[in-house]
């Protein structure tokens, strides 16, 4: 895989041009994010790592489409972002799944907005149950799902419109850490699967180091990127290996700078 | 996960402790009055002898209109609740899923609101004469305003998390309806109901009592007691009673069924 930020920005899958966003509290402005610049390219696989009040969060939100005020550009596929678009998915920290539907019937929302003949839709969400292992629990309610099991269908619902984007907001950040681990392998696979372009929002930089080919390291008040780090080991990484390890005490470095 | 165990065995005996337990209070009061009353320990003119109070509906040729009194209270009850009730959740309907709607209609809705139910019996009297009408308008009065509320604080309560969603994945509209913000406020619709039913069965009688003459049980009530007859008034009370606590429980097993996927939290 290779950056392709030297290139034209229209090929790259997702780019982000000077983007900024201000709230304001009480009158006062108050700048979240400032001049974040980024170029992804297609199929790479990208986490965001630093501390809560960095902007991160909200930098998904812009991306996704949630939130159309701020400064800058946020191009996906060479196309101004306005809107949420079927060419983007996120996956929030809590999976948001309704809990009066089943797991099936969530996934399927992913699939409403498209026309497609009902036994295609139901044949893609089959698929996606299985991409995400969770066969057998299509009529499963959410309650009834612990919270890995629900976090893979919120994965699957986001994924269910084939998005050339996976976006993912702390996905594992409230799953018990085993179910982490485990969950990150899957998630690993699935990308591979699918080669989907994916940005992660962690505040586990191992998780980012385990993960992805770009780490961006963001530092808060205002939002802004205070370095970026390609991570050029090959996949299974071992955690334990010194190059790992070397790797993720320069991004702890960065963070508490 | 919670897993609170709802086999029947379990919930039987469950249904039977409490209703030992409910009825604990209502006979002893019942005996202590039977002790007193009955074996003519006190005598009194309004204390009747509670053996005749429950003969009353079978033998008694005034007492016996009881039941039909009833029968036509609940059918004011259920048309009440229809009509009201059609109009709450449509209003709040149109209230919780449009800005443009609330900004024109809820400062009004909400001033009227304040004006205690019976004290709209003046004025209904007033447009609809003492008949039916203004009966059948009160009752769906009081069943109105519980719907509304809650149909429309149901559909402002869907979090805005699942609003989130349903935007990323551009749930059309109907859908956005269907599978979003109807059953995120069925609860609360359902609750609104629930008290409708009580409120209009208050209402119902309430209206008999106070708007002219007529049938039903607050009439019955009424003129058993200007004829002093304190046995048929003390039933009639005790059916009020029997009747608002049956169509409670009614309501609310009916409407539990609607509650599809257990767990709602």
């Amino acid at each position: 895989m290779t950056r392709l930020s030297q290139q034209s920005a229209a090929d790259a899958a997702l780019s982000l041009r000077g983007v900024g966003k201000t709230y304001e509290v009480n009158g006062v402005p108050l700048p979240v994010l400032r001049h974040v610049s980024l170029d992804l390219a297609r199929g790479e696989f990208l986490a965001i790592v630093g501390a809560s009040g960095c902007g991160k969060s909200t930098l998904l939100r812009l991306i996704v489409g949630l939130d159309a005020r701020f400064e800058g550009e946020i191009l996906v596929d060479g196309q101004r972002v306005a809107d949420p678009g079927m060419d983007r998915g996120i996956v929030f920290q809590d999976h948001r799944l309704f809990p009066w539907l089943t797991v099936g019937e969530n996934i399927g929302l992913g699939l409403d907005a498209i026309d497609l003949p009902s036994a295609e839709k139901a044949r893609r969400i089959a698929a996606q149950i299985a991409l995400v292992g969770l066969d057998g629990f299509a009529s499963a309610y959410p309650h009834q799902l612990s919270g890995g099991m629900a976090q893979r269908a919120a994965i699957a619902r986001a994924l269910v419109a084939e998005p050339n984007i996976l976006l993912l907001d702390e996905p594992f950040g409230a799953l018990d850490s085993l179910t982490r681990l485990y969950l990150q392998e899957e998630l690993l696979r699935i990308w591979s699967d699918r080669r989907v372009t994916i940005v992660i929002v962690t505040h586990d930089v191992e998780e980012a180091l385990f993960l992805a080919d770009t780490v961006v390291v963001m530092e808060p008040r205002p939002g802004r990127i205070s370095s970026i780090a390609r991570v050029a080991l090959s996949r299974p990484r071992d955690r334990g290996s010194p190059e790992f390890a070397a790797l993720k005490q320069r991004i702890l470095e960065d963070l508490r700078r | 996960m919670s897993d609170i165990p709802t086999s029947p065995s379990w919930r039987t005996r469950w249904d039977a402790a409490a209703l030992r337990r409910g009825l604990t209070i209502p006979l002893l009061l019942a005996l202590a009055y039977v002790a007193v009353v009955d074996f003519g320990l006190v005598r009194h003119p309004l204390l009747v002898p509670l053996g005749r109070i429950v003969l009353v509906p079978f033998v008694d040729p005034d007492g016996r209109y009881l039941w039909g009194a009833i029968a036509i209270s609940l059918a004011r009850v259920v048309a009440g609740v229809l009509i009201g009730g059609t109009l709450g959740i449509g209003l709040g309907l149109a209230l919780g899923l449009s800005r443009a709607a609330t900004a024109a209609v809820a400062p009004s809705i909400h001033t009227v609101r304040q004006i205690a139910l019976f004290a709209w019996i003046p004025l209904l009297t007033a447009w609809f004469g003492n008949g039916e009408a203004a009966k059948i308008v009160f009752v769906s009065l009081s069943a109105f305003f519980p719907t509304f509320l809650n149909t429309e604080q149901g559909l402002r309560g869907v979090p805005q998390s699942y609003r989130e969603v349903a935007r990323v994945l551009r749930l059309p509209l109907r859908r956005r309806l269907t599978r979003l913000m109807l059953p995120g406020a069925l609860p609360s619709i359902l609750i609104g109901m629930e008290i409708a039913l009580i409120s209009a069965w208050i209402g119902t009688v309430g209206a008999e009592y106070a708007i002219g003459s007529g049938r039903g049980l607050g009439s019955f009530l009424s003129a058993a007691r200007e004829q002093f007859r304190m046995e048929i008034v003390l039933i009639g009370v005790l059916a009020l009673a029997a009747i608002g606590y049956g169509v409670n429980t009614a309501a609310k097993t009916v409407l539990r069924g609607f509650v599809k996927g257990g767990d709602r939290s």
